[in-house]
């Protein structure tokens, strides 16, 4: 390993040196600074005689006489089943206090793309006991769903709730039998979060117990943002080798991606690279693909990865670039609002932008239920139709309307303070949200059902409820 | 694309002098534009797509990760090519043509490794041949020699490659060969196998270029029905995301009467390419009743994986689908998306460090486009035959502005917009194509097929709807402000007439065992009782019935049963004969 005195320009996160021997792109570097501090980067670019490195905890305290050494490797993650119910800080050292880290593997971080041919389509219901989620946009194992929030917005509180109440219906019927393969785990990667949102997931990590079966990964607000662009594919990486060697069901939670994207920006900035949408780089979405697309089944493994980002929309505007190439990667989007927000319905999630694009395989005979397409698309329709009315009550009053379409106003009332409404520690079953879908339903006419089989209304419709909405 | 088979005999000839993501440049190449070379220690394949002095700028279909200055480059001296042949159908490749089922293989993982490589198709093979010419004929560039069954429902023409001299046939035979393997031998000492290479960037000829009059017929009620589009013609789907472009293009690739569908899946998910290969196998062809994976080519270049062989996957495609053409087939190339082509383009580009055109896409972005969709069309092969290669390209503008260059570049050349709309998606209104924004050039052209084939008043009956839905569109504005109420009895019963055209006419279940293929006849008739309801409809309200009492009767909410209807022309039949029915017994 050859040590170098030669650094040449310092700028921003990037360190330039001159190198006599070739040095390899990715490669990972130690800058010691005088005061000894060592600090840690990957080689951006390397040409004969000069690589430009970036440094994941900034700049700071670097000069011209520090001294820079070449690993001759890129950037691995120390893996083991041991890192269950341990806390690492964004560059993966350990800062909880435990033991240190004995680890079986080490993994290149970045990852490589799993061949389309040996996934495994994914079609397993998850149940995450929320209704707008499970009865609307179905997540199931090995899907990527991010929650598109605002700032200001519970975003933590739901993905915290999906954390905790996270199973799968028919497995537990099955009982212990297949308890060994399918464990289930929880990697949380932070990034850019503030202290306070960090201790609010550590105490309901540590309230309800699941710290035991999750991996934290913190990259807190004042840590340095280059180090941003690391974390998430530590934790992916993780992520895969509890999922792919060791039959774990995983669950990704990674927020804020906003904070890794504006990372993203500032080294591209830096690096004087040609910039693309609102100054974001022009790779952001190969760069975020190479995130997302890290999660999914794969043919003859056990475990799988689901993904579940959380990123703020700036402005609450989902055509920002980074909403945007976020929902052309992933497998859907849950959108909060901020309207039902302000009206207290919590969880405060809009069915109507949002979308599981996995939920027709995921759903339906043997899956849920056999009547759950048609409710949901059904509920989809009706709220559209009650959501459009609203504006036009708001011009000529709801006396002006035909019964009919006060029947759709009232769905839509009660849509959002019965069916979306529930608080975040009510855990509704599948069955439980279905039925309640269908008391809704039977508030409207048969006639006006028209995206459900005449078989399962028959059996299904509340002739009572329809009755009661009458005598009102 | 086939390692050079011989490696050793390349040269050793350059120098890697700097690595930049998926750029890399080398001194003392000695290569022409878009050859095809290997870098660095492990071999990883690239492209020359620079040469600048004794600088050669390289970019690399894989992950360049470790790889240092210092470390050799060979080239191949070809440029980037595919190997054609039997075997193409039922497949799934990656952007450079590498079969990924035997990448699995060879890797032994199921994460993509680097610097494997595999030919494009199976040397190993052997194939049924059969003799269509004799010995003594004499044959030119295109010429069909003889067969070989490919698949279940696709026989194989194996051709005088183009690029030969053609001649008298020396020696020719029936059997059992390999694609290496000489079938027929020419005087000219030229030697025929079932295997053809041709660079992916450059068209492969045909004698002319004919003007579509054959609908490529899909299934699909609102495409047939309104927007239809011509075999050899082009089509682009643009709309944001989860408006449905993926499950619009599955839908054609599934349903459209080609006869071999070559589907590009470039930049997108890796779970939706898992979903086309777990059920094509599965599906049964309409037409033949064959699975359908045995017409299909797939090819994946999934969103992670490198972006390089992203820019190729697309040529890749389009060589595949006009070898097939030159058969005498009719092809249809789905690409998805071709947004995500463009931006690989812009990624290239600017680490190129090239002057940016607009939002930083190259300033060649609207030749390229160009250039791509030219290579559809109704061709008269140089061998006699017909056929044709449709293009159908996806576009995904950033936050749904289809003022962007990709999707205005891409209008500018084709004749069929199908406009997918955020608002419709929402309220689950699928297919959600625009019906006010969408158009097709073709509609003319096509009228006569539709007219001979389908029904007499087709054209007549199609404008009928366009109109009512053009009628509601403008009523809807004064709905917005005053109410359906206030209107007058005969425009709330058109308002009513265009929402089951909206709900039960254009909206149509791609999940659904039925719904999922409808007949351009079961379309027509369709469309042909919601105008029996309208017409007894309109009669009964100029007799004084109110407009309350029409709309609700008994038979009318049947008419959103239809698509799901297996007997739809009994179903019909009933349903037309109850609605005139129960209408006239108003009055």
């Amino acid at each position: 390993m050859k040590e170098y005195q030669t650094i040449t320009e310092i700028s921003g996160p990037l360190v330039f040196a001159e190198v006599d021997e070739p040095v390899g792109y990715n490669e990972i570097v130690e800058i010691e600074t005088p005061d000894g501090d060592t600090l840690r980067g990957q080689v951006l670019e390397s040409s004969e005689g000069l690589v430009s490195i970036q440094v994941f905890e900034g700049t700071g305290g670097i000069d011209r006489n520090a001294s820079v050494r070449f690993l001759g490797e890129t950037m691995k993650m120390p893996v083991t089943e041991d890192l269950l119910g341990r806390v690492l800080d964004g560059s993966g050292n350990p800062i909880d206090g435990g033991p240190e880290i004995v680890p079986d593997e080490r993994i290149d971080i970045v990852g490589e793309a799993i061949n389309p041919y040996s996934r495994e389509y994914p079609e397993e219901f998850i149940q995450t006991g929320v209704s707008a989620i499970d009865g609307m946009n179905t997540l199931v194992r090995g899907q990527k769903l991010p929650i598109f929030s605002g700032s200001g917005l519970p975003h933590n509180e739901l993905a915290l709730q999906i954390a905790r109440q996270a199973t799968v219906p028919e497995e537990e019927e099955e009982g212990d039998d297949d308890e060994e393969g399918s464990e289930f785990a929880v990697i949380f990667g932070a990034m850019g979060i503030t202290q306070e949102e960090a201790n609010e997931f550590m105490q309901d990590f540590e309230r309800t117990g699941a710290l035991e079966r999750s991996v934290v990964f913190m990259n807190l607000a004042d840590d340095p943002a280059v180090e941003r662009t690391v974390t998430p594919r530590l934790a992916l990486t993780t992520a895969e080798y509890l999922a792919f060697e060791k039959g774990y069901h995983v669950l990704v939670i990674l927020t804020d991606i906003t904070n890794y994207c504006e990372a993203l920006r500032e080294i591209g900035a830096a690096r004087e690279e040609v910039p693309g949408r609102r100054g974001y780089p022009g790779y952001m979405y190969t760069d975020l693909a190479q995130l997302y697309e890290r999660a999914g089944r794969i043919e003859g493994r056990e475990g799988s990865v689901t993904q579940i980002p959380i990123l703020t929309m700036p402005g609450d505007d989902d055509t920002h670039p980074i909403p945007d190439l976020t929902g052309y990667i992933t497998e859907g989007q849950i959108v909060m609002d901020r309207d039902l927000n302000s009206q207290g319905i919590e969880p405060p999630i809009n069915v109507l932008p949002s979308l599981s694009r996995l939920m027709d395989d995921g759903i339906g005979e043997g899956l849920t239920r056999g009547d759950h397409g048609d409710v949901s698309d059904q509920m989809y329709a009706a709220y559209a139709e009650g959501e459009d009315l609203r504006d036009l009550v708001n011009i000529v009053g709801r006396e002006a309307l035909s019964e009919r379409d006060n029947k759709f106003l009232d769905f839509a009332d009660r849509f959002e303070s019965e069916f979306v409404q529930q608080g975040y520690e009510t855990d509704r079953s599948i069955e439980e949200t279905l039925e309640l879908g269908w008391d809704l339903l039977s508030m409207l006419p048969k006639e006006a059902l028209n995206r459900i089989d005449e078989d399962l209304i028959e059996v299904h419709y509340r002739e009572e409820e329809a009755e009661a909405v009458q005598a009102d | 694309m086939s390692q050079a088979e011989d490696i050793e005999s390349v040269d050793e000839d350059g120098v890697i002098e700097s690595v930049s993501g998926p750029v890399v440049s080398a001194t003392d190449l000695d290569a022409r534009m878009n050859d095809v070379v290997y870098v660095g220690d492990e071999g990883l394949m690239g492209e020359v797509i620079e040469i600048e002095g004794n600088l050669t700028t390289i970019q690399v279909y894989e992950e360049t990760s470790g790889v240092s200055p210092g470390e050799p480059v060979e080239n191949t001296g070809e440029p980037l090519s595919v190997d054609l042949g039997p075997g193409m159908l039922d497949s799934i490749y990656d952007g450079v043509q590498r079969p990924l089922d035997e990448l699995e293989e060879k890797m032994g993982s199921a994460f993509l490794d680097r610097g494997v490589d595999a030919p494009g198709i199976d040397p190993e093979k052997q194939w049924e041949f059969t003799p269509s010419v004799a010995e003594g004929e004499i044959v030119e560039p295109g010429d069909v020699i003889g067969k070989v069954p490919e698949t279940a429902s696709i026989t194989h023409r194996v051709m005088v490659p183009p690029d030969y001299e053609g001649g008298k046939i020396t020696s020719i035979e029936a059997g059992e060969f390999t694609v290496e393997e000489v079938v027929a031998e020419l005087e000219s000492g030229e030697e025929i196998t079932m295997h053809q290479e041709w660079p992916v960037r450059e068209a492969r000829p045909a004698a002319e270029k004919e003007t579509p009059t054959i609908p490529l017929v899909s299934g699909q009620r609102i495409l047939d029905g309104l927007f239809p589009i011509a075999k050899g013609g082009t089509a682009a789907i643009p709309g944001p995301f989860g408006s449905g472009k993926t499950v619009t293009q599955h839908q054609l690739a599934k349903w459209a009467d080609a006869d071999i569908v070559v589907y590009v899946g470039c930049g997108e998910r890796g779970n939706e390419m898992t979903e086309v290969i777990e059920d094509f196998p599965e599906l049964e062809d309409p037409k033949t009743g064959k699975p359908l994976m045995s017409r299909t080519c797939l090819i994946a270049n999934t969103s992670n994986m490198p972006v390089a062989a992203r820019e190729s996957c697309i040529y890749t495609g389009i060589t595949i689908a006009e070898y097939y053409r030159d058969m005498g087939y009719d092809v249809a190339l789905m690409a998805d998306s071709t947004s995500r082509w463009a931006e690989a383009m812009r990624e290239i580009s600017s680490r190129l460090e090239e002057m940016p055109g607009e939002e930083g896409y190259p300033a060649y972005l609207a030749a390229a486009l160009s250039e791509f969709y030219e290579r559809a069309g109704l061709f008269q092969n140089i061998n006699g035959t017909q056929g044709s290669v449709s293009v159908i390209g996806a576009v995904s503008p950033p936050g749904g502005d289809f003022s962007e260059p990709v999707t205005q570049n891409t209008l500018r050349i084709v004749k069929t917009f199908w406009a997918l709309d955020a608002d419709l998606a929402e309220r689950r209104h699928f297919p959600s194509i625009n019906w006010n924004e969408s158009y097709s050039l073709y509609r003319q052209q096509l009228d006569p097929w539709f007219r001979e084939n389908v029904a007499e008043d087709w054209p007549e009956r199609r404008q009928w709807a366009v109109d009512v839905l053009d009628e509601e569109d403008e009523l809807q504005e004064i709905v917005q402000l005053v109410g359906k109420d206030a209107l007058p009895e005969d425009q709330q019963l058109t308002l009513e007439i265009a929402r089951y055209l909206r709900e039960a006419w254009l909206q149509q279940n791609a999940f659904h065992d039925v719904d999922t293929y409808c007949d351009p006849k079961k379309t027509y008739r369709m469309l042909g009782a919601i105008k029996t309801f309208n017409d007894e409809a309109f009669e009964a309200l100029e007799a004084g019935v109110p407009v309350e009492e029409v709309q609700d009767v008994d038979a009318a909410p049947r008419l959103n049963r239809m698509g799901v209807a297996e007997e739809w022309n009994e179903f019909i039949d009933e349903l037309e004969s109850d609605l005139e029915e129960q209408i006239r017994a108003l009055y």
